[in-house]
């Protein structure tokens, strides 16, 4: 079997968010740790080490400038959303003295799993999690899943039409979609534009011809709450 | 008289900054007194962090000798230089510090009469803009660059 040297964590797509706002939330605290993601947002430039060590720096200055300085400790789990790492910086923290909040980089489901161990320590976001997607190029991604639970590549040749159709339809393009081009949004590839031309490489054209019900949402997506999976056979 | 002598951090690509000061220093032209010279293997190595870190550290102002665009042994890093230190900007300009103390310079391997009158030009504007807050602000009284005689 040939191994590929990929990271097969890196779809979470995420970015920081303003400095101002983050300087409000650390506001009252005067010590803090900074905990990065060595996943996702590593791959996204939002969280990763770098990022960890750059945001502490302009943080620094700017409560010094203000005359109210705040001491960061920093760290990058290789994950966030693991009960395993987020256990290891529970203890950095019951062990560093006067730590008053955590600032994490991880994307939402990290700050979660975070603030589910640290019971009596607040866990602040500092990325906004955007969406699931695709390194197009260098500083470019692109959104392409939505998680909707019953995917479709299949039948539109691996182009998601929930993801990638602004209208998120399901049965070809709607009439706004001019020169392979979204209506909504100019730069945006037409999502039924790409399939058609997908298909017609494949030569798998006669696809378009089997209709694609509606989804439904009340069973496939959160429409009834959070989801869960699981795994009996894992379990320990 | 006491008067403020910035501190200048610069980083010299090692294919155009460096052969300059070199250039400068064998025409024996002066520099500013409070300089400190970090070669880089190219000025693309000069990371967002870097910069920031110079200005934390109590530097007065940044500046990047970078090769000329199009110039660039490595291809683009000059150009990564000029993106890292315009992101670099932006973010001091958030938190309130001036902007101008950081700037970036395209420079050729033969230009040591250029590279030391950026580098006078440099001193000039930031004795005009002060010393960095963020030392002030720390401890009044060490500030380096305060206190020299001229």
């Amino acid at each position: 079997m040939q191994m590929l040297a990929l990271r097969s964590d890196q779809m979470i797509k995420a970015e920081q968010k303003p400095i101002e706002e983050i300087l409000t939330y650390l506001d009252p605290y005067k010590k803090i740790l900074l905990s990065g993601c060595g996943a996702c947002v590593t791959v996204c430039h939002a969280g990763g080490e770098k990022e960890v060590s750059l945001l502490a720096s302009s943080l620094k200055m700017a409560r010094n400038l203000t005359g109210k300085p705040l001491e960061i400790q920093e760290i990058t789990p290789a994950r966030q959303c693991e009960p395993e790492f987020a256990e290891e910086i529970v203890e950095i923290v019951e062990k560093t003295e006067g730590v008053e909040a955590v600032l994490s980089l991880s994307c939402g489901i990290g700050v979660q799993t975070l603030a589910r161990f640290l019971t009596k320590t607040p866990v602040i976001p500092g990325v906004n999690t955007v969406f699931m997607g695709e390194t197009v190029s260098h500083g470019v991604w692109e959104e392409r899943c939505q998680a909707c639970g019953n995917c479709l590549l299949e039948r539109t040749g691996g182009v998601c039409p929930i993801a990638r159709c602004s209208k998120q339809l399901l049965n070809g393009p709607c009439g706004g979609s001019s020169k392979g081009k979204c209506e909504i949004r100019q730069e945006t590839d037409c999502a039924w534009q790409l399939i058609y031309d997908r298909l017609k490489s494949l030569g798998q054209l006669d696809k378009l011809r089997e209709v694609i019900p509606a989804k439904n949402w009340g069973t496939e997506s959160r429409d009834k709450g959070p989801r869960r999976i699981v795994r009996e056979d894992l379990k320990i | 008289m006491l008067v403020f002598i910035p501190k200048i951090v610069a980083f010299c690509c090692e294919q155009s900054g460096v052969p300059a000061a070199e250039m400068a220093e064998t025409l024996k032209l002066s520099v500013p007194a409070n300089l400190e010279i970090v070669p880089v293997p190219c000025a693309g190595r000069t990371e967002t962090l870097f910069l920031l870190k110079a200005l934390e550290r109590g530097a007065d102002g940044v500046i990047v000798f970078a090769c000329h665009e199009e110039n660039c042994q490595y291809l683009i890093g000059n150009m990564r230089a000029k993106s890292r230190l315009l992101y670099a900007q932006n973010l001091l300009q958030k938190i309130g510090l001036e902007k101008e103390r950081l700037e970036i310079c395209n420079i050729a391997t033969n230009s040591g009469v250029k590279f030391a009158e950026t580098l006078k030009d440099k001193a000039i504007r930031l004795k005009e803009l002060g010393p960095n807050p963020l030392t002030r602000i720390n401890d009044p009284l060490a500030h380096a660059n305060v206190g020299i005689k001229e």
